[in-house]
């Protein structure tokens, strides 16, 4: 397979997955925000930080927004295309990207992110969003979801699907790790907390609703919302797809379906890295997490996330595709192929 | 059932318009239906007016949704359109479509051995049949490929060769393609989008298929692999996804099974192609490409290309790649080389042209170019090397201004420039706000050559959408119609 091929379907499956984790993300909050109405502005301007913080790039969001405020959130990411992460941007990117490689990924496919493509760039799309946030996440994560289950149902099993596959599990280990340290910093820098408010229960509620993981929890554990438990399944769950641990374990297999060597230890760099942090996340306790710290844990995991990313990148990509300069851009619009239809 | 003219009452059917003077397919001179429509005219007689807005929406929603675009250039917010889609198709009776075939072929072996002997020997110069300066001041004319030897002697392998009828009714051709020629996509999307639209129409009327223009299309590529080379591989290489015509490279690859590939995906050593893959580089025979001669080699042509391959050239001439179409064949559809086909199919074929040009006079000719300055407003005159629509002036619609200042670049460059008179193209019923009224067409087919030339029966229609509009490009408010070939005659 091309590697920039490749490269595309890698980036396609992180954007659409991206999109869903910030829906995913806001959604919850701006519900859980309704019950703080009573707050006032700072420690509302205090709750929404982190939550910048978790999927976007704070500079960004203090270069074109003063405060942090339920809608000066929302608009930065949801719709601002100066925030790469934004929802907007990112089906963007992720229909970009699949337009590079349209021949690569089936119809049913293309047709579904196309679709979504034009749905965030639609007026109606801000209507809904203006009516009823809800509605609108759920829209894009509905999209995700039918996109990830299309290309499940369609999707050649070859190396194109590994890359997808890749693409998409490390997205989501990395957003989950970023959701679940939204209230980490309610928590000691060590150790539990001793008791637990209301609000800061409801507050672990909202970071297994994120995760679509507040059913399969209380089944695991009960209604009882303790941080230990909801870091337990959010990290180290081995059966719960959107677990740090299972996404990393997904992850591992894919690569090792790309290298197409899994009966050995590893064969590249990326898979190394891949394995290794595969084997952390399955041989830690919980309290173990807890005692070093869970925002350094999970800091930790995010930098061997990227590790592994910049190493396959590395193996299999070779150098760089971005879009070109604008010079390539002008270039490839001068080819007149003949007569236009 | 109703009949024709019934449906005349509730404005919704076709109506003949013999006044205005031109051919239209449907009616020719007169106003009785043509034996060759009358199955469609009554299956079209029989939808409500809401019914054809309702599937006319559903189309335009389905091509958008597919992603069947194309890109404008200079709009860079937004940039993709869908290619407005005509629910009327057009119909090509079998005995029509045969004279076509017949004509079509003739022209392209005649334009092959143009190719060869113009590289090689020179004899059509020699025997004074064109003028040597008509061809060495060519801009597509690559001298550094004379004495090149191309697989199987082909030059062009594809070419979209474009038809217009007078208002007779004649088929003239007024241009052929033999470059990269675009818009076959359509022709396979449209067909797609009117199956699945008037699945009884078809059963009825009683088209031939064009879905295996992609099978052809890659057997035509693997025919002219490399000596030895017994599985070629072959890619589709674009300029990328700005470019107008992404959507049809993609969708091309896509139904041959073969890579697209962008310049940089590819790298030559030692005289050989090869793409970069995750597995490593892959050897890669056939190409083709879908960028200009100009972007193929930075180290050859353009130097500030970066579409194209550094040392592909130099494979190309090794005999290690091939290329679809070869290099140079710009030449062959310059438009002065364009009033020279009917002697070049005389010359090399000994035979008298089936299909004829439009009457051309050349600037650069000394009896031409008074007669070119004088009638101006009347004439249509086109830049040499231009397409789509660009660098050419539409005398009866141009402003005094446009015509003064085309006055000055013939006389600057009188070798650049052709006019033609302007030729009332036939009409076609078109459906537009609820009604169908007559608008204007043409006919692209495209022809593959191989050890025989091989066209999908049908073609790509254009139709000027705007009332009395001569301009079929999409650029300037054209689209296109699905073209059906027909069994029989009616």
């Amino acid at each position: 397979m091309l590697s920039r091929v490749a490269h595309s379907l890698y980036w396609m499956a992180r954007y659409i997955e991206r999109a869903e984790n910030v829906a995913r993300i806001l959604d919850v909050n701006l519900q859980l925000f309704l019950e703080f109405a009573n707050r006032d502005d700072d420690d509302r301007h205090d709750r929404w930080l982190p939550i910048v913080r978790a999927t976007g790039d704070l500079e960004v969001f203090r270069a074109h927004h003063p405060r942090a405020t339920a809608a000066s959130v929302a608009e930065f990411m949801v719709f601002q295309q100066e925030n790469p992460n934004s929802i907007v941007a990112s089906v963007c990117q992720a229909r970009e990207n699949a337009r590079m490689v349209r021949d690569q990924i089936t119809m049913e496919t293309w047709e579904e992110l196309n679709h979504l493509y034009l749905f965030v760039l639609s007026p109606q799309a801000r209507q809904i969003w203006l009516d009823s946030p809800p509605d609108y996440f759920n829209q894009i994560k509905t999209s995700s979801l039918l996109l990830g289950g299309l290309s499940a149902a369609t999707h050649l099993r070859n190396e194109g699907w590994w890359f997808n596959l890749a693409g998409r599990f490390i997205e989501r280990a990395d957003k989950t790790s970023r959701i679940l340290d939204v209230h980490g910093q309610a928590l000691p820098a060590t150790g539990l907390p001793a008791r637990l408010s209301q609000a800061d229960a409801l507050a672990w509620v909202s970071v297994l609703r994120s995760c679509s993981a507040w059913d399969a929890f209380k089944s695991l554990y009960g209604a009882d919302v303790h941080p230990r438990h909801v870091a337990e399944m959010l990290m180290l769950n081995e059966n719960f797809p959107r677990s740090i641990r299972f996404c990393v374990e997904r992850l591992d297999e894919a690569l090792r379906q790309i290298s197409g060597v899994s009966d050995r230890p590893f064969s590249n760099e990326a898979e190394k890295l891949c394995g290794r942090l595969a084997a952390e996340l399955r041989f830690t306790s919980i309290e173990e997490v807890f005692n070093a710290g869970l925002h350094g844990q999970l800091d930790q995991i995010q930098l061997h996330l990227n590790q592994i990313g910049e190493a396959l990148f590395q193996t299999y990509i070779f150098h760089a595709f971005e879009t070109g300069p604008e010079t390539r851009r002008v270039q490839q619009e001068e080819q007149q192929q003949q007569q236009l239809p | 059932m109703n009949s024709v003219a019934d449906s005349h009452r509730d404005g919704s059917g076709f109506t003949a318009d013999p006044a205005a003077g031109f051919f239209d397919e449907m009616f020719g001179r007169g106003d009785q239906v043509l034996p060759h429509y009358r199955k469609l005219a009554e299956a079209f007689a029989e939808l409500g007016a809401a019914e054809l807005e309702a599937k006319r929406r559903r189309l335009d929603l389905a091509f958008l949704r597919q992603g069947v675009t194309f890109n404008v250039y200079g709009d860079t917010r937004g940039a993709e359109r869908i290619f407005p889609f005509d629910l009327v198709p057009r119909i090509i009776p079998a005995r029509e479509w045969e004279r076509l075939e017949n004509g079509l072929t003739q022209r392209i072996t005649a334009l092959n051995l143009f190719l060869h002997d113009v590289y090689h020997q020179q004899q059509i110069v020699k025997d004074g049949v064109i003028p040597a300066s008509c061809i060495l001041s060519g801009k597509h004319f690559r001298r550094e490929f004379a004495n090149v030897a191309v697989p199987k002697d082909i030059y062009i392998h594809i070419c979209g060769t474009d038809l217009i009828r007078d208002d007779r009714g004649e088929y003239l051709v007024l241009e052929d393609n033999a470059r990269c020629p675009s818009g076959v996509s359509y022709v396979l999307e449209n067909r797609r989008a009117m199956k699945r639209s008037f699945a009884g129409m078809f059963e009825s009327v009683g088209a031939r298929s064009v879905d295996h223009y992609a099978q052809e299309l890659l057997k035509t590529l693997q025919y002219i692999a490399p000596p030895g080379v017994a599985d070629p591989t072959v890619v589709l290489l674009t300029p990328g996804v700005y470019n107008s015509a992404y959507f049809e490279h993609a969708y091309l690859a896509r139904q041959m099974g073969i890579e697209i590939v962008e310049g940089h995906d590819l790298f030559v050593r030692e005289e050989h192609v090869f793409m970069r893959t995750t597995k490593g580089p892959q050897p890669v025979h056939v190409i083709y490409r879908r960028i200009d001669d100009d972007f193929l080699d930075p180290t050859v042509f353009r130097p500030d290309s970066l579409l194209g391959v550094p040392g592909l050239i130099r494979a190309y001439r090794a005999g290690n790649v091939s290329l679809a179409n070869a290099v140079g064949t710009g030449i062959a559809d310059d438009k002065v080389m364009y009033y020279f086909v009917p002697r070049m199919i005389e010359y090399y074929l000994d035979q008298k042209p089936i299909l004829p040009n439009v009457p051309t006079y050349l600037a650069s000719e000394e009896a031409d170019l008074p007669y070119i300055l004088e009638h101006l407003p009347e004439l249509v005159v086109k830049a040499a090397n231009e397409s789509g629509g660009y660098g050419m002036l539409m005398g009866p619609k141009a402003s005094k201004a446009e015509i003064a200042e085309f006055r000055r670049r013939i006389e600057a460059d009188p070798r650049n420039y052709i006019a033609q008179p302007v030729i009332p193209l036939s009409r076609h019923p078109t459906h537009l706000d609820g009604r169908f009224v007559g608008r204007h067409v043409d006919l692209r087919p495209f022809i593959l050559c191989r050890e025989k030339t091989v066209i999908v029966p049908g073609g790509l229609t254009r139709v000027a959408l705007r009332a009395g509009s001569l301009v079929v490009n999409s650029s300037q408010g054209g689209g296109s119609k699905d073209t059906w070939v027909l069994y029989g005659n009616e």
